[in-house]
């Protein structure tokens, strides 16, 4: 046996466990700092979060924290990862001890979820949080009382303050020692002999791996049950046999006009009510600052007008505060891959390094600044308790559109990079909900497309008398037809491909807090690690892929070429003496532009052509579009080196603007004219033509299936589109 | 007996009856809305079409529509 297998024998596991908004995730990075790792609960994309902590007596132990929940009742798979993360259903392990945190100022309802967990039989601690904040609601929590009641120990904490971490941390330790003193036995128990009957059933068909040989366990998954399973759940692993007799008994149940949901639910609160005089002590409710705060905020005009305006601080951020951290990246990258080229013989090696490797790095961490600045706004907005506010102001609205209200917020920063945007939809619980914003998202007009639309729009529309005006027209006629398509294509993806059962909106408003720091930072360090480490790696691997496939094959012909330009120097120079770094150059720039013709990206554009032509594009639009999968913009950098122009300066760009006008087809005709503009900028608009947002979206959804689906949907839209566009405008009679 | 949404701003009442299906029920009974619990309307969004409520010193929103299926005494 290897070490590190010995050492995971006997880890013991510590699971995190609470409603939402209790300042669990507080607690955890208070109690471990930053020393956290971070992974996915097998089989969904829910992030979960794991860290050592040291405990006296016990050496190590393993830190990990449960979806944020009400109860322990599910419905969906998210659901279902808190009953198997605190019971240790497979294919989750079974934790040692579960702390249970909870709201101090709202102590009754969260002790509903406390209750699911002694049933369990689990050895369970109480963290009696935002112990501090009693007192401005008019309460008193006596934790001595509350322990005689519970049975459990019971530790009052401010996790945002690091108050009561101590003692905390000691009661876990006894408990892990003594896991008795953490398992006091059943609190409520059903008290109606139907009931215990109905329990009693279906506790026969639990698999015997769930109940482990333990009774009182066993009556607890059959409650469970009993409130989780019906026909419209969406749960995994569930027997077909318990499937079978819950349905019995809620039919049975049904038919004598009781209602087992109901009969459950208020026999814990019913216990929990006629104990809350022994250790909770209530004065009337003052009016408190949150309410007077939201007097504001969620005024119909006044919280309408500042929300709006909020939403524009946050995109102006994400959209022009990024852009020069983005530059210096950028040019930082071009420098590096400059001077490790320079140290290198000329030749393939040199420009592998240069415009694959080092140019593949630059190419992850340009999307550092807006992640980062995107997920403090997040961080910020969910601390404070806006983000919540966000969805009741927006929820009809969303939701007309099939979308979640807090999609609204990673739909807005879509218009800045589809990247951060799609890391953003983790702030929605539900699967369905994520994977509809996020096949949506890559649909708003990021800033990407802009060189792209600005060098189309300058060939479309002259500079000069109104010029400036109709291009100015044109560009957000762009963003208006992008966000019509965007918002279209969620209301159909949303009753079609991603059609879910309607979910209630019942969303808990948390009273306005000062955000924790300390985790605002967490999460956009982590944030970013997890982005670098698993998108950035299929980012760098796509980056290296599509320099091979626009630099190979080194044609033989290529060299005759190159002697070719040499020997036109060397004429051109005895002939009129004119500047021979000029001509050097021009034979460069056309060995590059035959090199890429000639290259496989290059013939992939030719072959591309016969899908093309009826857009109105050629084979070397076919090789612009291939370039630009490893970015938009790289659309531009492209062309001008198919146009044997040369890449990278701005006089480039001007002399490519120049080009488009003149650029003709083999019949003579312009080829740029103002219809295939708008037919490609069409194409732009709606194809997913980014490696970056297809790695990312593989990376959220844990496989290639919903990347190939976004492709292909977008790619066929943009087909489709830009054929109407093209095909029509030549129908109406526009060239 | 009233529907929720039929509440003035600021009025309360006590659950009689929670209305819907099966999911919505169980969430709003788990979140302490049980029959004779009091229940105030905080106040409503207009735009959002979802109402703000009082449970439990809690504040929970639901949408208007979801709203009607919830019976109150005032």
């Amino acid at each position: 046996m290897t070490r590190a297998t010995r050492a995971a024998e006997t880890t013991l596991r510590v699971a995190i466990a609470g409603n939402p908004n209790t300042g669990k995730t507080t607690l955890f990075n208070q109690l471990t700092g930053a020393r956290g790792k971070v992974g996915n609960y097998p089989g969904v994309t829910v992030e979960r979060h794991f860290a050592p902590l040291a405990l006296e007596g016990h050496g190590t132990v393993e830190l990990m924290d449960v979806p944020g929940t009400y109860s322990l009742s599910a419905r969906s798979r998210e659901e279902q990862l808190a009953i198997q993360a605190v019971a240790g259903l497979h294919p989750l392990e079974r934790p040692d001890l579960v702390v249970c945190v909870v709201d101090s100022t709202q102590a009754v309802r969260n002790l509903y979820l406390v209750l699911q967990l002694i049933e369990l039989g689990l050895p369970l601690v109480v963290a009696l949080n935002m112990s501090d904040r009693l007192e401005s609601t008019g309460q008193t929590l006596d934790a001595r009382a509350l322990e005689e009641q519970l049975g459990v120990p019971c530790v009052p904490i401010v996790a945002a303050r690091g108050q009561g971490l101590v003692e905390l941390k000691r009661a876990m330790a006894r408990v892990l020692s003594e896991p008795a003193r953490g398992r006091p036995g059943w609190r409520w128990e059903p008290g109606d002999p139907l009931l215990v009957a109905d329990a009693r059933t279906v506790a026969r068909e639990l698999p015997a791996e769930w109940i482990a040989g333990d009774a009182d366990r066993a009556r607890a998954l059959a409650l469970w049950a009993l409130l989780s399973l019906d026909e419209g759940d969406e749960l995994a692993g569930i027997p077909p046999g318990l499937r079978a007799v819950v349905a019995r008994r809620r039919k049975l149940a049904e038919a004598s006009k009781r209602n087992l949901d109901e009969e459950i639910i208020r026999g814990r609160y019913e216990w929990l009510d006629a104990r809350a005089k022994l250790f909770l002590r209530e004065s009337a409710a003052r009016i408190s600052l949150t309410d007077r705060v939201d007097r504001v905020l969620l005024h119909p005009a006044l919280g309408f007008a500042i929300f709006l305006a909020l939403m524009t601080v946050v995109f102006q951020a994400l959209f022009a505060g990024a852009d020069p951290l983005i530059g210096w990246i950028e040019q930082l990258f071009a420098w590096l891959g400059a001077r490790t080229a320079a140290l290198l013989p000329a030749g393939l090696l040199a420009d592998l390094v240069e415009n694959g490797l080092v140019a593949g790095v630059g190419s992850v961490l340009v999307f550092l600044p807006q992640i980062l600045l995107l997920f403090l706004f997040l961080g910020i907005l969910e601390d404070t308790g806006y983000m919540a506010r966000v969805a009741y102001l927006m929820d009809r609205v969303m939701r007309v559109l099939g979308l979640h209200g807090r999609a609204f917020v990673p739909m807005l920063s879509g218009y800045a990079c589809a990247v951060p945007a799609i890391l953003a939809t983790r702030t929605m619980e539900r699967q369905r909900d994520r994977l509809l914003t996020m096949l949506v998202v890559p649909l708003m007009t990021c800033s990407a497309r802009l060189p792209v639309y600005g060098l189309l729009i300058a060939a479309m529309v002259p500079v000069g008398g109104a010029g400036p005006f109709t291009q100015g027209l044109l560009l957000a006629g762009m963003y208006l037809f992008s966000t019509v398509v965007a918002l279209a294509a969620a209301a159909v993806l949303g009753r079609t491909v991603l059609k879910g059962p309607r979910v209630p909106l019942l969303l808990e408003m948390p009273p306005y807090r000062v955000p924790h720091w300390p985790s605002v930072v967490h999460m956009m360090w982590e944030k970013s690690l997890v982005f670098v480490k698993e998108a950035g790696t299929v980012i760098l691997v796509c980056t290296v892929a599509m320099w091979a496939l626009l630099s190979f094959p080194r044609h033989p012909g290529n060299e005759a070429l190159e002697l070719l330009g040499a020997q036109a120097e060397a004429v051109q120079e005895a002939i009129e003496g004119g500047d021979p770094e000029a001509v050097v150059d021009e034979a460069e720039r056309r060995v590059a532009a035959e090199r890429l013709a000639q290259s496989f990206g290059g013939r992939l554009g030719h072959a591309l052509e016969p899908v093309l032509a009826p857009l109105g594009f050629d084979w070397k639009i076919g090789i612009g579009l291939i370039g630009a999968f490893a970015a938009r913009e790289v659309f531009v950098s492209t062309m001008a080196v198919v146009y044997g122009l040369g890449a990278g300066e701005e006089e480039n760009e001007v002399a490519l603007r120049e080009r488009l006008l003149t650029e003709t087809r083999a019949d003579g005709s312009r080829l740029y004219t103002p219809l295939v503009c708008l037919a490609l900028m069409v194409f732009f608009a709606l194809s997913c033509q980014c490696m970056s947002t297809l790695a990312v979206v593989k990376r959220e959804t844990g496989s290639w299936r919903w990347p190939s689906f976004l492709f292909a949907y977008m790619t066929v839209l943009a087909w489709v589109a830009s054929f109407a566009v093209y095909q029509g405008g030549k129908w109406l009679g526009f060239e | 007996m009233v529907r929720l949404n039929d509440l003035a701003d600021g009025q309360a009442g006590r659950l009689v009856s929670l209305d819907g299906d099966r999911a919505f029920r169980r969430r709003l009974m788990e979140l302490g809305l049980l029959p004779g619990t009091p229940v105030r309307v905080v106040r409503r969004a207009e735009i959002g079409g979802v109402l703000e409520l009082e449970v439990r010193r809690a504040r929970l929103t639901v949408r208007t529509s979801e709203a009607c299926l919830v019976f109150v005494q005032p």
